[in-house]
């Protein structure tokens, strides 16, 4: 499936303006452009490239390197399943399977509606409340099996 | 606000807003809006607060506070009423118009909202007479509950700014740097080291200084430094202005997780009003002394928390580790000397300077002074942070302010140190733990990450968990990280299928001697930990693995099975009502079967039967 996004080119410019185009916020200019379009569009590399004078190898690299920075398009909801250590003992591997038999996708994927992208990540830093999972920026706590799927059919609810 | 030109003026400020808060005879609700409490809905609970207390009338007379975390985060949304330090745990919407009513207008106790020890099953109603916090020792954190983290009237009003006064008023740079060395504070953020020491060598190297502040907080299950950067963002920013002064650096930079949103707002707000308020900028209080800080966000990359990493990432690059011929005290951040400490570490000088280090030098142990603080997770009753004197048994921390194990199921392990760190067992719960004691048993203090494992956790399991997570973080600069990993890996995976094979321990003993001696940074070097603290102390279960292919703790899925033992199983159905697989049959009263071949031993019906009866074979 071919995705196009429409890029507001006004926006990444205000957003490289905010760091004065400076090339050491490189990976926090692609943070702020990911948050708009949950990833970096490959268009607005060149644009990066020419107004930071980096190389474009050092854009790709700094994109791969980071978990936090992805080239391929991603769902509206991003579902991070924290499976950092503490998670982990609670059982945060059988939320993972839930929601991956749920959504019909592997950890890492992105459902073909593009509405959903379930990721695992370390740690969230709510620790205390595991198994945690964040959708968006939004942190949901103290979960099982059941209430983890109970949210996210949830934000599911929200779009239809 | 108005700009403080000088010293007279910052104390006046203090000193109007101390008395201020000392005599303040108004009702107070503190309502921890810490990432863990919002996880479980603060926001709603605040938003009811507030529409309630305007529809009583009392928006007036009584003051809410959103604080940062208490500490007790797996008991939120947290709310303590003051004066009298009335404790509500687990406060919802609903719960809302009792507790105005009652206690809010009347000062009664909402009855049904009193927190019960789960331990001893006691009712209590105030928040100094939770088990979970009266063996603590707050220094570093017990602000947090107190203070609205985004004002910084609030962090003056109990004293905040105090010891940066001091430190520029009344005492040398030399001076400042002797008492930190001389309060014996190490590292907080793993290795351990001195900081005064690492202070004093950065001084002294010529060139640009830069004061760095590490709020990567890599260790999965560690969460102190969010919870310091969020609650008390100015007790830090605090510690790093005293720093800048005493090395004598004009910049300064907290690397903080792109995953942390709050921490990041927070401390922001916290440098906006220290901005105002003229203690960062030019000519700080009238002295000449300049120096701000910015704020630069992570990416998700566990090794960017490794010193010459994180420097790299600050620097726009990739965050690949370098030898470390050349110390960053000398040639760091954009190749000039640069302090680099920890969240916690940074929170521990105001209290240093203002107490004296002779005061904070006899709190701990012969070799680590002070307190920590300590993430203390897993299979524990009372999760959360928890802040106690360094030496402080593990025992005490687990049993005592934890309330010991879920389910009053057996304690197996404690994992600390994070990911690199080690797996210690039952037989050493009365260690007192400090940087030195934790490594003689084969672990490591790292970030004070405790993650608390029972009978239910699979130690082969963990181990490959962590291997697994490290592999994944590995920048894959050098050999024998990479390639030895991977290997590590293969085989914990291999022992966890059912195909371990004879030889697989002492392989694996050998890949780590290698990765330890050969890495070139610590995430290489102390890789190994997790597996070798495990074949150390549980070895048998590494045999059963490989020989009997068993894994009597339930994990490792091809190597057990769950059985219903006729004896116990009284028929209640439960199980057979959840099991996704219809695999459990039966009867009502009458002991139920389980049929293996439809069994995916997804533990549903374990988890679910009350009577012991699901057992794993
Ligand atoms: C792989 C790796 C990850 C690390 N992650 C962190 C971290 O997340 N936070 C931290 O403060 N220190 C971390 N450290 C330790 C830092 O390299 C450094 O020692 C520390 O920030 C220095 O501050 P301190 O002396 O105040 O502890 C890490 C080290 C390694 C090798
Ligand atoms: S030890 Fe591992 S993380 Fe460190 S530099 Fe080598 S490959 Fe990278
Ligand atoms: S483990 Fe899961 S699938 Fe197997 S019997 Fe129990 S509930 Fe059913
Ligand atoms: S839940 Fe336990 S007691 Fe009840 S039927 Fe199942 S095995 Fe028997
Ligand atoms: S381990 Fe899951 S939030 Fe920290
Ligand atoms: S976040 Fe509320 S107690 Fe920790």
């Amino acid at each position: 499936m071919e995705h196009f996004v429409e890029i507001d080119w006004q926006k990444v410019d205000e957003i490289i303006e905010k760091y004065n185009g400076n090339r050491e916020a490189l990976l926090m200019i692609m943070q702020d452009i990911s948050d708009i379009y949950n990833y970096v569009p490959p268009d607005v590399v060149p644009v990066l490239v020419n107004k930071l004078g980096v190389r474009e190898s050092l854009v790709y690299r700094v994109a791969t390197f980071y978990k936090t920075i992805s080239l391929e398009p991603r769902g509206k909801y991003i579902v991070n399943v924290c499976t950092g250590t503490a998670c982990h003992v609670r059982g945060a591997d059988k939320i993972m399977d839930a929601l991956e038999e749920h959504l019909n996708i592997k950890e890492g994927q992105t459902t073909d509606d593009l509405l959903f992208t379930l990721q695992g990540v370390r740690c969230v830093g709510c620790c205390a409340s595991g198994p945690v999972i964040t959708v968006n920026q939004k942190t949901h706590g103290g979960l099982d099996r059941a209430s983890a799927l109970e949210t996210v059919k949830f934000y599911d609810q929200c779009v239809s | 606000m108005v700009k403080l030109e000088n010293r007279e003026a910052l104390k006046n400020l203090r000193n109007s807003l101390q008395t201020k808060f000392q005599e303040s005879k108004k009702k107070l609700i503190s309502l921890c809006a810490g990432s863990g409490c919002g996880a479980y809905g603060t926001t709603k609970v605040h938003e009811k607060l507030m529409a309630e207390l305007a529809e009583q009338g009392l928006e007036n007379e009584v003051e809410v506070k959103l604080s940062g975390c208490h500490g007790f985060c797996e008991k939120g949304p947290i709310m303590v009423i003051h004066p009298e330090g009335i404790f509500y745990p687990q406060v919802q919407e609903q719960h809302i118009p009792e507790i105005v009513e009652h206690t809010v207008k009347n000062g009664e106790l909402v009855k049904s909202l009193i927190f019960k020890d789960p331990a001893t099953k006691k009712k209590i109603t105030h928040e100094k007479d939770v088990p979970f916090y009266k063996l603590q020792k707050r220094i570093i954190f017990g602000n947090n509950g107190i203070i609205d983290p985004t004002n910084i009237q609030d962090y003056l009003s109990v004293g905040g700014y105090a010891a940066l006064e001091k430190a520029l008023f009344d005492m040398s740079p030399e001076k400042i740097i002797d008492e930190v060395k001389e309060s014996g504070l190490r590292g907080r953020g793993g290795g351990g080291f001195s900081t005064g020491i690492k202070w004093a060598s950065c001084r002294k190297h010529e060139g640009e200084r830069y004061v760095i502040c590490n709020a990567d907080e890599g260790d999965p299950g560690a969460y102190m430094d969010r919870s310091l950067l969020e609650g008390n963002p100015h007790s830090v920013l605090e510690g790093m202005i005293i720093g800048a002064f005493a090395i004598g650096s004009n910049e300064g930079y907290v690397y903080v997780r792109h995953e942390y949103p709050l921490a990041v707002k927070n401390f922001s707000m916290a440098l906006e009003s220290a901005r105002e308020l003229g203690l960062l900028g030019k000519n700080i209080l009238g002295i000449g002394f300049d120096f701000d800080i910015f704020i630069s966000r992570g990416g998700g990359a566990f090794v960017c928390g490794e010193s010459t990493a994180l420097m790299a990432s600050l620097e726009g690059n990739p965050g690949l580790p370098r030898a470390k011929y050349i110390h960053t005290v000398e040639k760091g951040f954009r190749q000039n000397p640069s302090l680099l400490n920890n969240v916690e570490t940074w929170a521990n000088v105001p209290v240093i300077v203002n107490n004296g280090a002779d005061w904070y030098a006899s709190i701990g142990t012969e070799g680590s002074k002070g307190t920590k603080i300590f993430s203390l997770v897993g299979k524990v009753m009372n999760t959360g942070l928890v802040e106690v004197p360094m030496g402080t048994s593990l025992r005490t921390i687990i049993f005592d302010i934890g309330g010991g194990i879920l389910k009053k199921k057996k304690f197996k392990a404690v994992q600390t140190g994070g990911p690199s760190g080690g797996c210690i067992p039952e037989k050493h719960l009365d260690l007192g733990i400090d940087f030195d004691e934790l490594t003689k048993v084969g672990s490591m203090m790292g970030s004070g990450g405790m993650i608390v494992m029972d009978q239910d956790t699979c130690m082969v399991d963990i181990s490959r968990y962590f291997i697994e997570f490290l592999k994944d973080e590995s920048c894959g600069q050098c050999n024998p990280c990479r390639e030895g990993l991977k290997q590590m890996l293969d085989v914990l995976n291999r022992i966890c299928e059912g195909n371990g094979r004879e030889g697989d321990i002492e392989l694996l003993e050998e890949l780590g001697g290698m990765l330890q001696k050969f890495s070139l940074c610590g995430l290489g070097t102390s890789a190994p930990n997790p597996v070798l603290s495990t074949i150390r102390y549980f070895r048998d279960e590494y045999v059963a693995h490989i020989k009997d292919k068993k894994c009597q703790a339930g994990v490792c899925k091809p190597l057990f099975y769950y059985e219903i033992d006729p004896e116990l199983c009284n028929g209640c159905t439960l199980c057979a009502k959840r099991c996704p697989e219809e695999a459990i049959t039966g009867k009502k009263k009458e002991p139920h079967e389980l049929n293996q071949d439809k069994c995916i031993k997804c533990g549903i019906c374990y988890e679910v039967c009350k009577f012991n009866a699901v057992a794993i074979r």
